[in-house]
C-alpha cells in the first residue's frame, strides 16, 4: 500500500479517462496533462492506461509499504525521497518504508506520480479516474491507502526523459470550433492578437480568463462539448472546458484546443498568460 | 421518412458535429436517434466511438484517432442516405415517482401564486404531461426535458440556491427537470423524485436514453420513503412502457 500521510491541496487518481458515458452526461475525466502522463508510463514500461496520482500546486507526503519503481513528471516541485532531493522524468527505485514528500511548487501546476504497473484502485464505469459523485470520493484524503504491486527488479530501457513542452509553452494551438464563423473581425482580432490571463476560476472542469472579447447575442440549442472546447459567453468571457467539464453546453464553441494545447493549459495557474494560434 | 438537410462540421481533431435544422422538434430528434442507432449497428465501432445526441445535433467522437475529416464527411453523407434500412431503436416511456409534499416542494406555493393556479393544478399539469428527453448533460443523468405546458412556465429564481437536494424536481422557463445530485441551482423546486435516474453502481448507470419519454406521477411521503430505501439497495424496479408515437 501507499499510505497518504498528507494529502496535499488537490490530489487525485487519474488514468486516460472514462469513455462511453458521455451521452449520459458523464465527463471523460482522466489526466489533465496527457503528454507527461504518457512519458511517465513509458519510462516505467507500463500499459498506456496505468493510473497515476495527479498532484496540484501543493503536493502530498506519501509512505511506500512495498518496494517498487516510480517516476515523477509534470510540474516541478521541491521533492524529496527520505529527505534527499529527487528529480523529475527519471526512474527511481523506492523501498518499503521510504517517504516521498512534495515541497514548494517551482514550475507548472500539475505534477504526476507514476508507479510500476499503475495504482490498483477499483474501477468505476471502466476507469480509475476520480470524479465525484461517479467515484465515492473526488480526491485522495489523508490516511488513504492505495494498492500497488511489489516490484523488486526492473531494468528500464530508457532511464530519463527531457522535460516537457507543456511547462514552457504559452501558445495554445487550436482549430476552428463549430460556431467559429459567427465571429466578426473585431472578435477575431481580439481573440488572436491579445493574450489572456488565467483568472481565479480555474480547475479540472474549466479555465476562465481576466480579459474579455466583444460579446454577442447569438443563441443556440444545447449541444455537445469536449475537453478543450473554448466557449464564448454573451458578455464576451472565454471558458475553456477541461477534463471534468460538462458534456453539453449552450454557449457558442468558437475554438477547439489541440491535444497538446490541453496539456499546456493544464500546467497554467492563476495569473499565467496564454494566447491562441490556429493551426 | 423525411430526409433533413444535415450539415456536417469538423469539431477538433477527434470529433465531427452533424446538425439538423435549428428547431426543437420531436421528428428531428427521432431522426437523430435513428441515425445514431444505424451508425452504432453498422458503421462505427462503439468501443472506439462515442455519440452524443442533443436537440438538433449528433456529435461523433473518436476516442483515440485523429479523424480524416474529408473522407469521413463523405462516409457520413452516404450513411445518412442509407439509414432507412435499420429498425427504429425502441423508445420507452418512463414513469417516474415524484413526491410533491411541501417538505420537498419548497417553491410550490410560490409557483402556484406566480402562475395564478392552485398547488393541486400545478401537480395535475405536471403529472399529466409527457416530456421528451432532448439531451442528457450538464450533470451525469441530468435530462433536458421538452414539452412543458405553457401554464407551467415560470421564470427561474432571481437568486440561485447554494444547495439543491438530490432528486429535486424543478421548473424554469420552458424547462422542467430533476437534479440528479446535490448541486447549486436556480430552478423553482416543486417536488422530489424518489428514485435515482443515475447510479454509477449499476452496470448501466442511466437507463434513460435521449429520445425517450418521461411522465411523472404523484406519490405520498410514505411511498417516497419506501422507494428511497429500494433505490439505495438497488431493488427499485423502474416502470417503463414501449412508446409508439
Amino acid at each position: 500500500m501507499l499510505k497518504v500521510i498528507k494529502s496535499g491541496l488537490y490530489t487525485t487518481l487519474q488514468d486516460e479517462g472514462r469513455f462511453g458515458y458521455r451521452d449520459k452526461g458523464v465527463p471523460v475525466s482522466g489526466v489533465m496533462d496527457m503528454l507527461v502522463f504518457q512519458n511517465a508510463n513509458t519510462l516505467l514500461e507500463n500499459e498506456a492506461n496505468s493510473a497515476v496520482l495527479e498532484i496540484t500546486m501543493t503536493g502530498p507526503t506519501l509512505l511506500f509499504e512495498k518496494d517498487t519503481y516510480i517516476v515523477l513528471s509534470g510540474a516541478e516541485f521541491e521533492t524529496t525521497l527520505n529527505n534527499e532531493p529527487i528529480s523529475n522524468n527519471k526512474v527511481h527505485k523506492v523501498k518499503a518504508g521510504d517517504i516521498l514528500s512534495y515541497g514548494r511548487l517551482l514550475k507548472g501546476f500539475r505534477g504526476y506520480l507514476a508507479i510500476k504497473n499503475g495504482f490498483k484502485t477499483k474501477e468505476v464505469l471502466g476507469s480509475r479516474s476520480q470524479f465525484y459523485p461517479i467515484t465515492k470520493r473526488g480526491t485522495i484524503k489523508e490516511k488513504a491507502a492505495l494498492e500497488y504491486d511489489e516490484y523488486l527488479d526492473f531494468e528500464p530501457k530508457i532511464s530519463e526523459f527531457k522535460a516537457n513542452i507543456s511547462l514552457e509553452e504559452i501558445v495554445l494551438k487550436v482549430s476552428k470550433g463549430p460556431e467559429f464563423k459567427l465571429m466578426d473581425d473585431v472578435q477575431l482580432e481580439q481573440l488572436f492578437i491579445n493574450s489572456f490571463t488565467v483568472a481565479k476560476e480555474y480547475n479540472r472542469m474549466g479555465y476562465q480568463f481576466d480579459e474579455k472579447i466583444k460579446g454577442h447575442s447569438w443563441s443556440m440549442l444545447t449541444s455537445a462539448t469536449l475537453p478543450g472546447t473554448v466557449q464564448l459567453t454573451p458578455s464576451g468571457k472565454l471558458i475553456i472546458l477541461m477534463k471534468d467539464g460538462q458534456t453539453t453546453g449552450g454557449y457558442p464553441r468558437i475554438l477547439q484546443l489541440k491535444d497538446t494545447a490541453i496539456s499546456i493549459l493544464a500546467q497554467k495557474k492563476f495569473g499565467d498568460k496564454i494566447s491562441f494560434k490556429l493551426g | 421518412m423525411t430526409d433533413y438537410p444535415i450539415s456536417i462540421r469538423s469539431f477538433g481533431d477527434h470529433a465531427v458535429l452533424v446538425e439538423w435544422p435549428n428547431e426543437v422538434d420531436v421528428a428531428i430528434l427521432e431522426d437523430i436517434i435513428q441515425f445514431k442507432s444505424y451508425l452504432n449497428q453498422n458503421c462505427l465501432d462503439p468501443n472506439e466511438w462515442e455519440m452524443v445526441p442533443a436537440y438538433n445535433s449528433l456529435t461523433l467522437i473518436d476516442r483515440n484517432k485523429v479523424i480524416d475529416y474529408q473522407s469521413f464527411k463523405g462516409d457520413l453523407k452516404t450513411w445518412y442516405g442509407q439509414r432507412e434500412s435499420v429498425n427504429h431503436r425502441e423508445i420507452f416511456l418512463w414513469r417516474l415517482p415524484v413526491c410533491y409534499d411541501l417538505d420537498f416542494a419548497i417553491d410550490l406555493e410560490e409557483v402556484g401564486e406566480k402562475l395564478g393556479i392552485s398547488i393541486e393544478k400545478v401537480i395535475e399539469l405536471h403529472t399529466s404531461s409527457v416530456f421528451t428527453v432532448y439531451g442528457i448533460g450538464f450533470l451525469p443523468g441530468f435530462m433536458y426535458l421538452g414539452g412543458l405546458p405553457k401554464a407551467l412556465e415560470v421564470p427561474r429564481r432571481s437568486e440561485p440556491r447554494q444547495k439543491v437536494m438530490k432528486g429535486a424536481v424543478g421548473l424554469a422557463g420552458k424547462q422542467t427537470g430533476i437534479y440528479p445530485q446535490e448541486s447549486p441551482g436556480g430552478w423553482n423546486i416543486i417536488g422530489n423524485c424518489s428514485v435515482p435516474i443515475f447510479d454509477a453502481k449499476r452496470d448501466e448507470p442511466c437507463f434513460v436514453n435521449v429520445g425517450d419519454k418521461i411522465q411523472f406521477y404523484s406519490i405520498s411521503r410514505a411511498e417516497y420513503d419506501l422507494h428511497k430505501i429500494q433505490g439505495e439497495v438497488g431493488i427499485y424496479q423502474f416502470e417503463k412502457v414501449k412508446w409508439n408515437a
